[in-house]
């Protein structure tokens, strides 16, 4: 009797939105994993055709090599600007940025804030790895005290150059923001609770209730001369700086008056 | 040489007094970009121009369109970048320090090709300088701004009536040439009141095969400056030089006024000819035969002309509410045919017509002079 195999069970495939060409960030990196998320999601809510994107300066301004749908380049900060301009015109499209820690905590605060301050339907994909990759591993904001950079080579000292800055905490606290979080690449469990997140943050701007940030943890093993594994278990220690969480969710519809009137 | 300078005449609007309006220059910009169909308008409060940004806060909304006024001026035209990457029609205005931080976005509008206007209401310079009217930005306008090779459209109207010509004009070059558009006017078009006629325009709509409306049922599209590879930047580069050689081609806009016979030419834009119009007058007169250059686009300049014209009039006299910046690229038109000299106030000071008639003495008494010796 001839055993028949069974049918292979597809338990993952490359999301359409996907483009199937290779990176080229460096091997180890985050942004992959990021990238795939925001392809799943993107997908699963049907939202590719609608999506107007804003790609940052930095190493992820090629997402638009790998992220099916339209971007525009957005100068150095500027994404929620950029973002900003293209929702007020296009009330029909879904409106996204993907901006890194130098670019979102440093240059860009003022852009960030008041995008966020006015409410705009805008999801903001926040990576956070602590560090300039693009330009070769000089310190961001958010680099942690301590920590060995280009710009610092003895490590971040507070007395010189200030402390790690907690930009998703102090959006958080802004009216117009419906939901903000911080989730973590380090391992796959994490990396599903930071889909569900994008996903939220998604669902946020859909519904209409205000600013969505997600924050995302991830590595740099180049500019923090580390192996790929070593980074990421490094992110273990970054999370104790920037705890992992919900840090502020209004966008319940329960909880919104409008919804609460039964429309 | 006729052929030219009638073309310049007729660029001169011929005011009618039936369908005329009283507006102060800033709001008649303002409502002629409402009105050429100026889907979004981002601004940032800055003096001379204020009442622009006020009036767009009061009548977009109304017209349910979009109107923010931004954090800063980096806000406000990062904000046009996005709007305009989806084929909007987007307004943007400032004056002198905002333009310096305008800077930035120039440089990628131009780089990506997105069409935008922007209204540059000069004031005193450099630094925070002072809320006159000023001529002090032609560099900035013309050559400068942000990094790289690239050229914009620069439109400088002379009156308010004018302003609101070139708002639908600077509109259609935007689109026609996929770049951004600058409106330089002053202190003085911005505050002041004239009779406006109100024959606003609104150019056509086009499709662009370009612009970001979502990956519907086609391939995603890019609005980017950004390339890596120097042969790719070369051939980008390329192409935009040889759009502005287009623009040079098609572009140039001028007015003359009693040049045919004249051998004394003032060379004036914007507010600086308003004075060196009564300036002509007043020396026709006494005699002198004076004549009136006055370009209306800075760049292209219309520099064939002015070469044309520099084979037949003695001297030129240069007049700009600035220490001297325009007259370098009539030097540079001029290419040493006749003598240029310049006369130019600043920090919001004006010079006078008797002022300018008096350089047009001097000039025309060493230019004799010289000509006796």
């Amino acid at each position: 009797m001839t055993a028949i195999a069974p049918a292979p069970r597809v338990i993952s495939s490359r999301p359409e939105l996907l483009s199937d060409r290779s990176s080229h960030y460096c091997p180890g990196c985050g942004h992959g994993i990021i990238h795939r998320l925001l392809a799943e999601v993107l997908g699963e809510l049907e939202l590719g055709p609608r999506t107007i994107a804003v790609a940052p300066v930095g190493c992820a301004v090629f997402i638009y090599d790998y992220l099916q749908v339209d971007w525009v380049e957005a100068p150095h900060g500027r994404a929620p600007a950029v973002a900003t301009g293209i929702r007020r015109v296009r009330p029909d499209s879904f409106v996204l940025t993907y901006q890194g820690d130098g670019d979102l905590a440093a240059i860009g605060t003022a852009e960030i804030i008041h995008a966020a301050g006015r409410g705009e339907l805008i999801t903001a994909i926040f990576v956070n790895n602590g560090i300039y990759g693009m330009t070769g591993g000089q310190m961001a904001p958010t680099s942690l005290l301590g920590q060995h950079t280009t710009s610092t080579p003895m490590g971040r000292d507070a007395r010189l150059a200030g402390y790690p800055i907690p930009m998703t905490e102090m959006l958080a606290i802004l009216p117009g923001v419906a939901y903000a979080a911080r989730g973590s690449v380090i391992d796959p469990a994490h990396i599903g609770k930071t889909k569900a997140m994008i996903k939220r943050a998604c669902q946020a701007q859909l519904d209409g209730t205000g600013f969505a940030i997600v924050e995302v943890l991830s590595n740099c093993p180049v500019g923090w001369g580390m192996t790929a594994h070593e980074s990421m278990e490094h992110l273990a220690e970054v999370e104790k700086v920037y705890p992992l969480g919900v840090l502020v969710d209004r966008s319940a519809p329960a909880r919104q008056p409008a919804s609460a009137e039964g429309s | 040489m006729t052929a030219i300078l009638e073309r310049g005449r007729a660029a001169s609007p011929k005011p009618s007094k039936r369908s005329r309006i009283l507006m102060k220059g800033n709001e008649a910009i303002a409502e002629a970009a409402i009105q050429a169909g100026c889907d979004a308008y981002f601004g940032y409060p800055i003096t001379p121009q204020a009442e622009l940004l006020e009036w767009m806060a009061r009548r977009m909304p109304e017209l349910g369109r979009a109107f923010i006024q931004a954090e800063s001026e980096l806000g406000a035209i990062n904000m046009a970048l996005g709007a305009a990457a989806t084929g909007a029609r987007v307004l943007v205005s400032t004056s002198s320090p905002g333009m310096s931080l305008m800077a930035e976005a120039m440089s990628y509008m131009a780089g990506s090709e997105t069409p935008m206007v922007l209204v540059n209401v000069m004031r005193g310079g450099p630094g925070l300088g002072s809320i006159g009217p000023s001529q002090s930005d032609y560099f900035q306008a013309v050559k400068g701004h942000g990094h790289g090779d690239y050229r914009v459209p620069v439109l400088a109207p002379s009156s308010i009536g004018e302003a609101v010509e070139l708002v639908a004009t600077a509109f259609e070059m935007a689109e026609r040439y996929r770049t951004p558009v600058i409106l330089l006017a002053d202190g003085i078009l911005g505050q002041a009141m004239e009779p406006v006629e109100a024959r606003f325009r609104h150019p056509p709509r086009q499709e662009f095969d370009w612009a970001l409306t979502g990956a519907d049922g086609r391939a995603p599209r890019v609005v980017r400056s950004l390339y890596l590879q120097p042969e790719r930047l070369e051939e980008h580069n390329n192409a935009l030089q040889a759009k502005y050689r287009q623009i040079v081609d098609r572009e140039v806009r001028w007015a003359g006024e009693q040049l045919d016979d004249a051998d004394l030419a003032v060379v004036a834009y914007g507010t600086a000819a308003r004075i060196a119009h009564s300036a002509v007058l007043k020396a026709r007169q006494e005699g002198l035969r004076a004549g009136l250059f006055r370009p209306i686009t800075l760049w292209p300049f219309p520099e064939p002309q002015l070469r044309e014209l520099a084979a037949r009039p003695t001297a030129m006299l240069v007049v700009e509410l600035s220490a001297g910046q325009m007259v370098e690229d009539v030097r540079l038109a001029v290419e040493g045919r006749c003598p240029v000299a310049f006369h130019g106030r600043t920090g919001g000071m004006l010079p006078s017509p008797d002022e300018v008639l008096g350089k047009l003495r001097e000039l025309d008494a060493r230019v004799r002079g010289r000509g006796a010796a």
